[in-house]
């Protein structure tokens, strides 16, 4: 399957943050989005997600407009996981993943034996079974994350949308979630993520989109992407990528932030 | 069985208990004993060889009233917890929301028009309506500020908009007829519930509670952030007009009847989940059973413990002001 933003332009009637948007996600790939505050990440995701009408383009799932679909439709075929947040009351986790079942239920109808299953192999399957029980506005921030992905994976749809996944997590969980991430993409799933940190990207993404005062600036692998050059000019700080080689004989890039540091 | 299971039945079996002493205590006492006579005699049939006192008064003027007291409680109750999922906020409640204040002056100007109990419902349910509808514009247009503190401040001014319109009416109100009539309605009271009162509002509280119990599941979901909710496939917009008017409907049927009474929809649905969790679908079950059992109790105490009845709306305050306190100063980390 394959979501698309095609010359999409995004923001609200009175005010436009984003133009001429081109981009596809495939099934199974890790597409990260880089972009400083302001650049419009979040708004290109609630448009996406067709939680904010396009003000020109597009957005379509394997070549068919998905504006026109209900919101349980849409639901099926794109989940989102917003930053972690503090909920307002005291929902159990397994009762917050169960809530990633609603777009498969009717109306009128609740959870059945078979939505508490799926809900439950979710949480063997981000490791959560042993939280099933615990108040998510008890839990950890890392924890919280961990159980808005479950929510996003008990919805069973095959494109994901990730808003900062790894904001306010400490190192481990960023590594975790990342993890995760990988891990999803090889079961079939299209994940798309935007992250503050281009190391992450290099971690994780398949390819990298880069957004600048509205336009997507750059798209393609990561290593062609994420340069010193394109870092400065998006962010405008001077940085140095170098390769560190990792046992195995693999090398990694890494961003160094140069100049008064 | 689970302790939520157990906190359900607990409430439903002291509901049951309570409707009990209800009918037995009272100026005129009935003994347990009779009461199961005359029950007995009412199911079947046959004569119950009592006083035929104990049945006037156990099933004309008691009963009416007990019927009453567990209807509205039922129903404050119930709004009150679907407000607060509503709004996002465990502190909101039909009085906050300006509903009960709206309600009321639906229903004064109907008392003031010397209209019918169905008019006086109608009004009071589109008043109530009004107020929420002008509470919620009002505090979505407010931006920049803590949604809380704007929604609650809205609340109150839209509330003592709603209360100078009750006291012009008072003021404009026949001193010898109307306005004790009003005055009294205002401070709560089922001492005047008849049959009639109980049949033209059964029937709005359970179309109030029909949509409540088969969007259930997705009332869960729209204590969510909007977006969040509408990502997961809710269609948030249309299933929070279908609440918001079901709790409008409830609230101003039963304000509508007995006046208004302040604080159940706030603290037993708060109470409630404190007990089974927020999921609504035991949270509302529980909050009726509560709220209906809560209610019944103030009303007998308010019938039974001085010489004069005691206004309900001054018990329900008594009782629920430190009971509110107490849950602001140790809930908080409930749900935060």
């Amino acid at each position: 399957m394959k979501l698309e933003a095609k010359s999409l332009d995004i923001g609200y009637r009175d005010r436009r943050v984003g133009s001429d948007i081109s981009l596809a996600l495939e099934t199974g790939e890790v597409l990260c989005l880089l972009g400083p505050n302001g650049s419009g990440k979040t708004t290109l995701f609630r448009t996406l997600l067709g939680l904010l009408p396009a003000q020109g383009g597009h957005v379509a799932m394997d070549g068919a407009d998905l504006s026109s679909r209900a919101r349980d439709e849409v639901a099926r075929l794109v989940s989102y996981v917003p930053q972690a947040h503090a909920a307002f009351f005291p929902f159990t986790v397994q009762e917050v993943v169960l809530m990633g079942r609603t777009a498969h239920l009717g109306m009128f109808s609740s959870p059945s034996r078979h939505d508490r299953e799926v809900a439950g192999a979710v949480l063997e399957r981000m490791r959560l079974a042993p939280l099933a029980d615990s108040i998510y506005t008890r839990i950890s921030g890392g924890e919280r994350q961990l159980t808005l992905i479950a929510r996003a994976l008990a919805q069973e749809a095959r494109i994901v949308v990730m808003d900062e996944p790894t904001a306010n997590l400490d190192f481990g969980n960023q590594v975790r979630v990342l993890e995760h991430i990988q891990t999803l993409a090889r079961s079939g799933i299209g994940i798309l993520l935007s992250t503050h940190d281009p190391d992450q990207a290099f971690l994780c993404a398949n390819r990298v989109a880069m957004l600048h005062g509205g336009r997507l600036a750059r798209l393609g692998a990561p290593d062609e992407v994420i340069t010193a050059e394109s870092l400065k000019q998006i962010y405008g700080v001077d940085v140095t990528i170098t390769r560190v080689a990792m046992e195995g004989g693999r090398e990694r890039r890494v961003c160094i932030p140069r100049g008064a540091l | 069985m689970s302790r939520v299971a157990w906190a359900v039945t607990g409430a439903l079996g002291a509901l049951f208990v309570l409707v009990f002493i209800a009918f037995s205590v009272g100026r005129y006492p009935v003994a347990a004993g009779d009461l199961l006579t005359l029950l007995w005699a009412k199911l079947t049939g046959g004569s119950h060889g009592l006083d035929s006192a104990a049945e006037t008064v156990v099933w004309k003027i008691r009963g009416p009233r007990v019927v009453a007291a567990v209807l509205i409680g039922a129903a404050l109750a119930a709004a009150g917890a679907a407000y607060q999922n509503m709004f996002r906020n465990p502190l909101v409640s039909p009085d906050i929301l300006g509903v009960s204040a709206g309600a009321a002056v639906g229903a004064v100007l109907g008392i003031f028009l010397s209209l019918n109990v169905i008019m006086i419902q109608s009004l009071a349910f589109a008043f109530g309506l009004g107020a929420v509808a002008l509470v919620y514009v009002v505090s979505n247009a407010v931006r920049g500020h803590d949604p809380l503190l704007v929604l609650v401040l809205a609340g109150v001014v839209v509330g003592s908009l709603l209360g100078a319109c009750v006291a012009l009416m008072k003021y404009l109100a026949d001193p010898y007829n109307q306005l004790p009539a009003i005055t009294f309605w205002l401070l709560g009271s089922l001492a005047s519930a008849s049959p009639d009162d109980v049949w033209s509002t059964l029937p709005l509280l359970l179309i109030g509670l029909l949509p409540m119990w088969l969007l259930r599941w997705r009332i869960n979901l729209l204590s969510l952030d909007d977006e969040e909710a509408r990502a997961l496939g809710v269609q948030t917009g249309r299933i929070r007009v279908i609440v918001i008017a079901a709790a409008t409907l409830m609230t101003s049927a039963a304000v509508a009847i007995s006046g208004v009474i302040g604080w159940i929809g706030l603290v037993i649905p708060h109470f409630a989940r404190m007990l089974v969790g927020p999921d609504f679908s035991r949270l509302l079950p529980t909050s009726i059973f509560l709220g209906a059992g809560f209610l019944l109790a103030v009303d007998t105490l308010a019938r039974t413990v001085a010489r004069i009845e005691i206004p309900l709306g001054v018990l329900t305050a008594f009782v629920g002001t430190p009971l509110f306190l107490w849950q602001l100063a140790t809930a908080r980390r409930g749900w935060q």
